[in-house]
């Protein structure tokens, strides 16, 4: 296990390196004078010269691509050109807020993309089975920023029952401590004894983690129930049934354990799909996270802090599946790790 | 029976129209009897986070929409239109030979962290964004100065007194006052920051009629009233700046009553808001234009008539309707309506396709002629679409035997290339920055604006057009410059370097209960004068 981990952990590095170098070809390639294009109608020549003596674009390609890897490796992302902060503490103050919702949205499609899928397995080539996976096919098919202004109208206009965007109620002055807000309201629920920060976050969590989840639990949904019938076949299954054994405690002790391999594999992956689709999310739902941040930052072609935001969300993807692959072994010992 | 139908139809829309529009007057009539009320907190749903707080470093709308509350400046623009008034300085004297500046300060005034204001705030604030050897200096980039051209404007900035400060030009430049009035020229706490440094930007102080709270980035940024400001004090308890990017969020948002008041709405929503009992519009041209430019170096553009006949052949109208939506109106002069010395008397061109023939003929083109048309790739305000309205300028063009084909290329590219006169026409559009007409006529259409890299896009010289501007530079007289500048558009007129297309409009949402907003042309969000009706 160890030594899978430290092996796992070394092909990090090789893997990482690309990420970074794409990153910097993307930019490097990208039409245009970045510098130009950053400063729109008022450039002139002056202003163009020093920023791109700012961003070090006076010097020859291959100079530029060590100098970035230099900095990378030290992790220092330069400041942003829009703000002047430090990129890395840009991302700090909005990540939180993505990976939250990221979570929330992750946990409602993987609960009920498993819940749906072995209904449909179940109840194979009957009205829920047809039902359900439909609803899944609608599901995947669904732009997300459309699906959002739909929950919205719904649920904030129509039903009057949850609000139609933000993290929390601005008029509540919340200050978070973490900046994950739903950790940061159960502290002020033990501190002050107060739910309604709590209350209030949650209401706001769940239409985005609703919109951003759709499309990840019809995928799982799917997957779960194709491999849900494919264990069901198996012998000792049938052996299982032979003796008697009831159907509940086949389909949910002996059947599901194997019929999830490959759906934390899926699980995983859509991980990285979430990240993107966090862009839309965050938009219509005006969630201050690093979706949008980088949406904006390649509008405004802040390119310090599109490298920094993206090689961070690449990085986080990659060590999401290292977990995921661990995970196989705890779910399935026949797995091993070496 | 359908057409009884349509008719019945018809009058039942007709009749909500005239309700609404009667509901719409009646609680503003009543609001407005009973006074301005005290206390409250407004929400304002806009599209995007400030960048920064610090009024000299920012180059943002969204910015500068927190220092228009926080920060003053030593003279103001007047609520709802680009006039100079008096603000943080009371009075000032210009010499004879308009190169010396000197401002009387009002006195007794506070910032927010109880440094007074004072001579040393001015040469402080001021000094710091081209003073090199202040050490605060170095806390720039000072874009804004140096956009302003203030590098080449400004000699020197002294105290004479506590309450009195000298700014020395090294040429005659009227409109020089009117950059006092930006944002940038902001007067800030110097206590404040030196304290903060670089930092500043996160912790405004200014005098203004409300202080800074909070920041939470790309969320909200929070205002409170200032309890010691020493004008007319604000109504409102706080204000709250909540980000909500997506235009249509951000309408439902309102709808819903968690915002009371929002910026840039998408057009499709305004007939709905419009229709809504609880809410109501207030509007106005913004500080644009959006044009295309007749590159008069290039045949067949250096004939007068040619360029006439582009502008009777092109249908403004059509290009708002399919284009701007509510969001447009048509332009007929360089400068914007809300603009002092905008001349009205000026007949716009009409959309006459036999006339624009008739004058092709003229000029030589019986048969018309080929031409590129250059469109921008991307969207701004004064041009939301410019792909599209080149593809509805191109069936037009046709129509008069004009073949046009549009040119695009990536923005960068396209600002270089346009500045350096590739192009026969090409679109691109002016956003003001102090309101005074010479920050559209001289940027945009100066014989030194031609220079390459060129503002002036459509290489248009001309003399009497450039005596009329330059004169109207060095003339402190307001009304003599107002002549001018009409005079100036009379010329533009007759000899058509562009063809003006459109004004945006800015259209601001808000609740029936908002009472007292403002909208400024030079886009300014001051919520001094608002107050809640509830």
């Amino acid at each position: 296990m160890i030594r899978y981990l430290v092996k796992r952990l070394a092909l990090l590095i090789p893997t990482l390196f690309g990420v970074v170098t794409l990153v910097f070809a993307m930019i490097a390639l990208s039409p245009g004078d970045p510098a130009q294009a950053m400063l729109g109608e008022r450039a002139n020549k002056e202003s163009v010269e020093k920023l791109r003596e700012q961003l070090g674009l006076d010097k020859p390609l291959g100079v530029q691509y060590v100098n970035y890897l230099k900095r990378i490796a030290v992790l220092d992302f330069q400041n942003s050109i829009k703000t002047g902060q430090p990129v890395i503490q840009e991302i700090r103050a909005r990540f939180p807020a993505t990976i939250e919702l990221s979570i929330f949205a992750m946990l409602f499609a993987a609960f009920f993309g498993i819940l749906i899928g072995i209904v449909s397995a179940t109840h194979k080539n009957t009205w829920v089975d047809y039902t359900s996976m439909a609803g899944a096919l609608t599901g995947v098919s669904m732009p997300i920023f459309w699906l959002g202004l739909v929950l919205m109208l719904i649920f904030s206009i129509g039903l009057n029952l949850l609000p139609t965007g933000g993290r929390i109620d601005i008029r509540m002055y919340f200050t978070p401590i973490t900046g994950f807000y739903v950790l940061d309201s159960i502290i002020y629920l033990f501190k002050e004894g107060n739910p309604a920060y709590l209350v209030s976050v949650i209401k706001h969590l769940i239409l985005p983690a609703v919109a951003l989840g759709t499309i990840p639990l019809a995928i799982i949904a799917r997957i779960t129930r194709s491999s849900m019938l494919e264990v069901l076949k198996q012998d000792y299954i049938r052996t299982a049934r032979a003796a008697g054994i009831s159907e509940h405690k086949i389909i949910y002790q002996y059947a599901l354990r194997n019929a999830l391999l490959p759906v934390v594999t899926v699980i995983g992956l859509q991980f990285g799909l979430l990240l993107s689709g966090a862009i839309l999310t965050e938009t219509i739902f005006a969630w201050p996270g690093i979706g949008k941040w980088i949406y904006n930052a390649i509008e405004a072609r802040d390119y310090p802090a599109v490298q920094g935001g993206i090689i961070i969300i690449a990085t986080t993807f990659v060590f999401i599946n290292l977990v995921v692959d661990l995970l196989y072994s705890v779910i399935n010992p026949k797995v091993r790790l070496s | 029976m359908r057409k009884v139908i349509v008719v019945v139809a018809l009058l039942v829309v007709a009749a909500s129209f005239t309700f609404a529009g009667g509901q719409a007057q009646q609680p503003s009539n009543t609001a407005a009897m009973t006074g301005p009320k005290t206390g409250g907190t407004l929400v304002f749903g806009r599209s995007g986070d400030s960048v920064g707080l610090d009024p000299g470093r920012e180059t943002d709308g969204e910015s500068f929409y927190i220092a228009d509350n926080v920060y003053e400046t030593l003279v103001a623009f007047k609520p709802g239109s680009t006039e100079i008034i008096p603000d943080l300085a009371t009075s000032w004297d210009i010499s004879s030979d308009g190169l010396t500046y000197t401002f009387h300060l009002r006195t007794g005034v506070k910032f927010h962290d109880g440094t007074p204001f004072n001579a040393d705030a001015v040469v402080y604030s001021l000094g710091r964004q081209f003073k090199k050897d202040m050490p605060a200096y170095k806390n720039g980039p000072w874009q804004y100065w140096g956009g302003m051209d203030m590098d080449n404007i400004v000699k020197d900035v002294v105290k004479v007194d506590a309450n009195t400060v000298r700014i020395t030009l090294k040429k005659q430049e009227v409109p020089f006052i009117a950059n006092l009035a930006m944002n940038f020229a902001a007067i800030v706490s110097p206590t404040a920051a030196e304290k903060w440094g670089a930092d500043f930007k996160s912790h405004p102080v200014g005098t203004g009629p409300f202080r800074f709270v909070s920041w939470t980035k790309d969320d909200n940024i929070v205002l409170e009233r200032n309890p010691d400001y020493w004008g007319q004090k604000a109504y409102l308890d706080r204000v709250i700046f909540k980000v909500i990017p997506d235009p249509t969020a951000r309408y439902l948002s309102l709808k819903k009553g968690e915002v009371d008041l929002i910026d840039f709405p998408s057009p499709q929503d305004i007939p709905a808001i419009k229709s809504d009992p609880n809410l109501k519009i207030v509007q106005q041209p913004g500080l644009n234009v959006g044009y295309l430019a007749l590159n008069v170096e290039k045949k067949p553009f250096d004939s007068k008539l040619v360029r006439q006949a582009m502008n009777y052949a092109i249908n403004k109208q059509e290009i708002i309707d399919a284009v701007y939506g509510a969001l447009g109106t048509p332009a007929k002069n360089p400068i914007p309506p809300t603009m002092w010395s905008y001349n009205d008397d000026i007949k716009a061109y009409p959309y006459d396709p036999d006339m624009a023939k008739k004058l092709l003929a003229q000029a030589g083109y019986p048969n018309g002629f080929a031409t590129d048309l250059w469109a921008m790739p991307v969207s701004r305000p004064y041009n939301p679409n410019a792909k599209k309205v080149a593809e509805i300028m191109q069936a037009q063009l046709a129509k008069v035997g004009i073949t046009a084909s549009i040119v695009s290329y990536e923005w960068g590219t396209y600002l270089d290339k346009t500045e350096h006169g590739e192009h026969q026409t090409a679109m691109l559009g002016w956003t003001g920055d102090n309101g005074d007409p010479d920050n559209f006529l001289f940027v945009l259409l100066s014989i030194p604006a031609t220079q390459i890299p060129a503002q002036n896009i459509s290489f248009w010289k001309n003399e009497q057009f450039e005596q009329l501007i330059e004169k109207a530079k060095v003339t402190p007289n307001q009304a003599t410059r107002t002549e001018l500048y009409k005079q100036a558009q009379v010329i533009f007129h007759e000899e058509a370097p562009w063809v003006p297309i459109a004004h945006s409009i800015v259209v601001e949402p808000m609740k029936k209960t908002v009472e007292g907003f403002v909208l400024y042309p030079t886009g300014k969000r001051v919520f001094q004068s608002v107050w809640l009706d509830q």
